[in-house]
């Protein structure tokens, strides 16, 4: 237990660097859409609410169930809406240069 | 459970590979060119990762699961197409959502757990319950601000600092006391309501101007509440994308409270929206020179640079299509026309480009205040559309300027400026503008969208 809080710890910080390199480059003109994809890739927390929803729990499954669904709505919500208007919005930016027929 | 999601190893390698597709999501976000191939990536990586967890051997039931994913995607997709315009709001509603995710799968890991939590875990639980429900509350509040169902001003009162704070500090407390007794399980529901008290009377004190930094506050926070969720769940892929999230929320903030000359840590303790009335004064008229859409015209023709510096008030005016009849009407003519965006010029970061790229405009005109100050000393004509505080040359040079030290666009060092406006308010912080008293200022008075759309009737442009 000890060790993998620590483990987890480490990944946590390496993430945290890496998060600050990669994001750091992103350009100020695509910043909407870098909130909207993170966003996104934060609702990965739905595999969490996925194993809660269909578990086994001896002692209050209701409760399991019922704020697991409202958990796998919320989340997934966001993976479909984040990655939707993402793309919409990349889609639009478009370079000048000769226009195509 | 902080075996069980470690307990195959088909599906530790679905999240393994999902944690690098997320990685370089991001990573091909960094330029216009590569971005729409990250946003592949992160849908790969995620359906590889759900469809790992389906496979997971403790799972008896699927009904609930398939109900929910099924029920999520019918409410993911109308949020997935809003108008552009609605984007800030719809962000907020999302940083919503995620917050409420993390809180209702804490909230039950306490009671599945409880009463004998391991006191790290309760830790790390009191963390991911706190910062989830006040992210949930203040996004929703963000959100109904954005969408105007509630009053955009700021609601100020005395001592609204020390009341949020000590809020914020009694939920600490009782989250220190379960650590210590984490059989105290009825302390539980406070963790949870104090904080999504505190996510109200937060957002209260916010005015518009402040939105790109608390969404970007939020963001943070909705970040790193599922970062203390891996933790909990032992989900090494759910602390990694946390940890992105939450990096990604604290730069943005870290830049928006910069370019707002505010210090970080009146961010962290989210301090905004302190009533800056103390500069009403100098209300004596002072001449100003205005000019009609024809002289507007006519100097803009005979321009060979012009810059546009775009605000909120050009969101607002629904302004953006015209701008780009303007700006095809000036190419047209030879005019090198560009683009001049403030960091939080806009209800949220980067809200200018999306809506210019939606009108057409393309994105290497787009440039960003670092980029484009260096050229208004050769611009002919800077031309200021709904914007008012972030081109205040008061900022540069008026120390007693409640706004000074803020980075500005410097567009008073143009030939000419031009400034669309509906009338002589001020802006969001009650200060004056010294810019609309030069003598090469010309004030534009009217609403955006029709002035910029006479102009271009000038111009011989337009569509209509």
């Amino acid at each position: 237990m000890k060790l993998d809080l620590l483990t987890s710890l480490y990944v946590f910080m390496l993430a945290a660097f890496i998060g600050f390199e990669v994001i750091r480059r992103v350009s100020p003109l695509l910043h909407t859409p870098l909130m909207s994809l993170t966003n996104a890739l934060d609702a990965i927390a739905v595999v969490g609410a996925i194993i809660m929803a269909g578990e086994y729990h001896a002692h209050r499954a209701t409760l399991a169930k019922i704020l697991g669904t409202i958990a796998i709505v919320a989340a997934t919500s966001n993976i479909v809406g984040g990655f939707l208007i993402t793309d919409r919005m990349l889609k639009m930016f478009k370079a000048s240069g000769p226009k195509k027929p | 459970m902080s075996d069980v999601l470690g307990s195959d190893y088909l599906i530790e390698i679905t999240y393994l590979i999902a944690t690098a597709l997320f990685i370089l999501s991001l990573k091909w976000l960094s330029s216009p060119r590569t971005a729409r191939r990250g946003v592949f990536a992160g849908e790969l990586g995620m359906l590889l990762a759900i469809a790992g967890t389906l496979l997971h051997h403790g799972i008896v039931e699927y009904k609930w699961i398939v109900i929910g994913l099924v029920l999520g995607t019918i409410m993911g997709v109308p949020l997935g197409e809003v108008a552009m315009t609605a984007v800030p709001q719809r962000t907020a509603l999302s940083h919503a959502f995620g917050a409420l995710c993390v809180t209702l799968v804490g909230t039950t890991e306490f009671y599945l757990r409880m009463p004998d939590v391991p006191r790290f875990m309760m830790g790390v639980l009191s963390l991911e319950v706190i910062l989830g429900s006040l992210t949930f509350t203040g996004s929703l509040m963000a959100a109904g601000k954005l969408q105007e169902i509630l009053p955009q001003r700021p609601i100020t009162y005395k001592g609204q600092n020390i009341v949020n704070l000590g809020l914020l500090g009694v939920a600490i407390v009782v989250a220190g006391m379960l650590v210590a007794h984490p059989e105290k399980t009825q302390l539980f529901p406070l963790i949870v309501g104090i904080p999504l008290l505190f996510g109200v009377m937060m957002i209260i004190p916010i005015g518009g101007a402040d939105m790109p930094t608390v969404i970007s506050l939020l963001n943070s926070y909705a970040g790193l509440s599922a970062a203390a969720m891996g933790f909990v769940l032992d989900s090494k892929l759910l602390i990694i994308a946390g940890a992105l999230d939450g990096a990604s929320g604290l730069i943005l903030s870290v830049n928006m409270s910069k370019a707002m000359n505010r210090s970080f840590s009146n961010v962290l303790f989210g301090a905004f929206g302190q009533e800056q009335t103390a500069v009403a004064g100098q209300q004596e008229a002072r001449p100003v020179r205005s000019a009609t859409p024809e002289e507007a015209a006519a100097i803009l023709a005979a321009a060979n640079k012009v810059v546009i510096v775009p605000g909120y008030g050009m969101a607002v005016a629904q302004a953006q299509h015209k701008v780009r009849e303007l700006y095809d009407a000036l190419t047209k003519r030879g005019v090198d026309v560009k683009f001049g965006i403030h960091p939080v010029a806009g209800r949220m970061p980067g809200h200018m480009n999306v809506l210019l790229a939606e009108a057409d405009i393309p994105y290497d005109k787009l440039l960003d205040m670092d980029e484009i100050n260096g050229d208004f000393p050769q611009t002919d004509v800077a031309l200021v559309i709904g914007a008012n505080d972030v081109t205040n040359p008061a900022a540069r040079t008026d120390a007693a300027s409640p706004i000074y030290g803020m980075p500005i666009l410097d567009v008073d060092k143009a030939r000419t400026v031009m400034v669309i406006k509906r009338s002589m308010a001020a802006g969001f912080a009650g200060i004056d503008n010294p810019l609309y008293y030069l003598d090469k200022t010309l004030m534009l008075f009217g609403d955006a969208k029709s002035f910029v759309g006479a102009i271009v009737r000038e111009l011989g442009g337009g569509h209509e």
